[in-house]
């Protein structure tokens, strides 16, 4: 069997992260199926003003601005989940 | 248009050149084992790898292409910057984690960390080297594209030079320097496009932009049409002969007239009753090239893009804009953009390019570049297509040979997510920023209508040469720096996958690296005849192509390995033979191909799609699926059959 590059701790937090990634991924999925669908059915309706800007680049800047947001949101989870569930392991093992 | 080269533009993009060989001068010191040449020993901090992510992606698809499209088809050319970012999504929650912590040096020990199967490192590897060279070309393409104007040389030189920098850099310290030159470009390239944005809103939009005084603005004139017939047009003013009509296939009419001594092709506008200047490029049929009947060197090719009327007016500025306004402005008013109408005559032919004035509105959504209105003659092949470029960016990112490979360059997969984040909040910014760029080049007067890659450096050069040395020396930067990833990952995959562990020739520490350097070398040539060869292709297109190929070959691997248990390593074979081939067997088959590579006018090629990924991508999975299925029901029986003997 091929190695990897190290041996990594026991990460207790992985099942968190992968559940979390998976639904932050299709939310974000389906907000990126809906620009393609409403391009695709409707383009008026991309046409439509929104204040100076258009729904087409409102939906376009947003679906940048969104992912950033949600990058943040899975960081700042992931690490909490780390630091309290990857702590907690280690301070059981010192008990042992 | 014709390009002079300035002192100044030369000696900063000299300065460039040198601080990144020293770079790599520096870290070669440093880089003696085949970790450290491969993965930057996995030393680099997570902010630091970053920012390197950014400096990878954002490469000359980025911010040529991008910027380049948004000029000339508007709106059209963001979608691309939007699914590029999408991309991400996948790496960041799916794939960052799982392939840090699965492998080593290359894509490919991730893939077959669980098997251990030389099937699957021949394949990931040679895939690894398609997508590497498929990336390749539209980067070379932009170098060629931006020694031009900055350096005066033939797009060769600027292909030949990159191929040469990049092979140096790569060569000498492997991945340590690579991540140092794509940290100072990634960083460098964001400061100084959100500076050149702050400019536009600046100087503000003008029905005459004139460069900030520095190119006089052409206005283009009509002349007015008396009597029109099938057979026979009459001008008004009578200092111009109508020397004849030009042969065109469709409703279009194009007339050749002479003042004096000169010739010129116009369009006729039969509703409006007048003929249209147009721009035109003839190519005699002795070879000689002529730029609106003259030499090159007589600048009488004249950038293009303004708009025509602001709000109702035909001859006005505005003062400075900001975010909401600029977009407002263009919104209410009327872009002139051109279309293209290649005419035969006398054994040559005439390139013509006639304005199209377009409503404002009409630029900032889709529709222009590619067809989606069905309104508006889209078909459903159109609608597909569409479909099939979202699909293939959101895909391709994360399949992506060296973005892949940087993963490892960092200690541990929390280092790999936090430095994913940093990429995506730098990546998407630049992007908001592209969206700009491209509309400010769009209305400024700047476009290079014969290579739309050099709308971006070209808005810089209208606000100064040293701007403009800057921008071009870090787009060039850019195109460095991505080449270094995409060359590293592609001497991983032939030294480190395919000799030592496919071929099992055990090389030591110190062959590998040598075997990695001579690998890269043979790439990087490869890479410069490719670039030289698809010279004037818009390179985020071709960027488009290598993600359809990226997504099609490799991630249903990567997501089927790490979400479905019962993936077999014959399954993981199949779906990358599949998928590439798949891919690549479309691409060459598209009607993009035979026009623009095959230059076979009026051929209609057998496949109607100009991306291939909505097909290839389901294929790939299928496949994965049924051969998992087939060879894991095999296993079982011949177990089954072994435990009854």
């Amino acid at each position: 069997m091929h190695e990897p590059a190290q041996e990594w701790k026991k990460d207790s937090a992985s099942s968190i992260k992968e559940l979390l990634g998976i639904w932050l991924f299709f939310l974000y999925l389906i907000v990126y199926i809906g620009f393609i669908v409403i391009n695709v059915v409707s383009p008026k309706f991309m046409g439509i003003d929104v204040g100076s800007l258009n729904v087409a680049i409102t939906y376009g800047l947003g679906l940048i601005v969104l992912a950033i947001i949600l990058a943040f949101a899975y960081n700042h989870v992931s690490s909490h989940a780390e630091e309290l569930l990857n702590n907690d392991q280690r301070r059981d093992v010192e008990t042992e | 248009m014709n390009y002079v080269p300035s002192p100044w533009a030369i000696v900063i993009f000299l300065i460039f050149v040198v601080s990144v060989l020293m770079i790599s001068y520096h870290f070669a010191k440093k880089t003696k084992s085949s970790a450290n040449y491969f993965a930057a020993g996995g030393n680099i901090h997570w902010s630091v790898n970053g920012i390197a992510f950014a400096g990878d992606y954002l490469s000359a698809a980025s911010f040529l292409g991008i910027c380049g499209m948004i000029a000339v088809s508007g709106y059209d050319g963001f979608l691309y910057s939007i699914g590029y970012l999408a991309g991400w999504m996948v790496a960041l929650f799916i794939v960052a984690e799982p392939m840090k912590r699965m492998g080593k040096y290359t894509f490919t020990d991730a893939l077959d960390a669980k098997f251990n199967s030389k099937g699957i490192q021949l394949v990931a590897a040679i895939s690894t080297l398609v997508v590497s060279l498929f990336y390749l070309i539209p980067q070379m393409v932009g170098a060629g594209s931006l020694v031009t104007p900055l350096l005066g040389l033939p797009h060769w030189a600027g292909v030949v030079m990159v191929g040469t920098i990049v092979i140096i850099i790569v060569a000498t310290a492997g991945m340590t320097s690579t991540t140092y030159v794509q940290f100072l470009k990634g960083g460098l390239l964001i400061i100084f496009s959100m500076t050149l944005v702050f400019m536009v809103f600046s100087r503000g939009i003008t029905t005459s932009p004139d460069q900030g005084g520095d190119v006089p603005f052409h206005n283009y004139i009509t002349l007015k049409v008396l009597d029109s017939t099938k057979d026979k047009v009459v001008l008004e003013d009578k200092s111009y002969q109508v020397v004849k009509e030009l042969p065109v296939n469709g409703s279009l009419r194009f007339l050749k007239i002479s003042k004096g001594q000169e010739e010129s092709i116009w369009k006729l506008d039969d509703k409006k009753g007048v003929l249209e200047e147009t721009l035109f490029i003839t190519t005699l049929a002795n070879g000689t090239v002529l730029y609106n009947g003259g030499a090159k060197e007589d600048n009488r090719f004249y950038q293009i893009g303004h708009m025509s009327e602001l709000g109702g007016d035909t001859n006005t500025k505005t003062g400075t804009l900001n975010l909401f306004s600029f977009i407002d402005t263009i919104k209410k008013g009327t872009v002139i953009r051109w279309n293209k109408q290649v005419i035969a005559d006398n054994g040559g032919t005439h390139t013509v390019y006639y304005q199209n004035p377009t409503p404002g509105k009409d630029v900032l959504s889709p529709g222009l570049k590619y067809k989606i209105d069905s309104e508006k003659g889209a078909k459903t092949t159109d609608k597909i297509d569409f479909i099939s470029l979202m699909l293939a960016l959101f895909l391709g990112t994360a399949a992506l040979p060296h973005i892949l490979i940087r993963y490892y360059t960092v200690p541990d997969p929390a280092s790999a997510r936090k430095s994913t984040i940093v990429a995506i909040a730098a990546i998407g910014f630049f992007y908001c920023l592209t969206l700009y760029l491209g509309l400010g080049a769009m209305v400024s007067g700047v476009i290079d209508i014969t290579n739309d890659n050099m709308a971006a450096p070209l808005l810089a050069k209208s606000f100064g040469v040293t701007i403009f040395a800057v921008i071009s020396a870090i787009a060039f930067a850019t195109v460095l720096g991505t080449v270094s990833g995409l060359i590293v990952a592609a001497s991983g995959a032939v030294a480190h996958d395919l000799m030592d562990r496919f071929l099992g020739m055990n090389l030591g520490d110190k062959r590998k690296v040598f075997a990695g350097k001579i690998a890269a070398v043979a790439v990087g040539i490869i890479a410069m005849i490719l670039g030289i060869l698809f010279k004037g292709m818009n390179v985020s297109f071709l960027v488009g192509w290598a993600f359809a190929v990226a997504a099609s070959a490799n991630l249903p691997a990567i997501i089927m390995i790490l979400f479905w248990k019962r993936t077999t390593a014959q399954g993981v074979i199949a779906s990358i033979i599949v998928g590439l081939t798949s891919a690549l067997g479309l691409i060459l088959l598209s009607q993009e191909t035979f026009n623009n590579l095959y230059h076979l006018v009026n051929v209609t090629a057998p496949v109607p799609l100009a991306n291939p990924a909505i097909i290839s991508v389901p294929l790939s999975f299928l496949t994965l699926i049924l051969v998992s299925l087939y060879t894991a029901k095999k296993k079982t029986l011949n177990g089954t059959i072994v435990s009854q003997s």
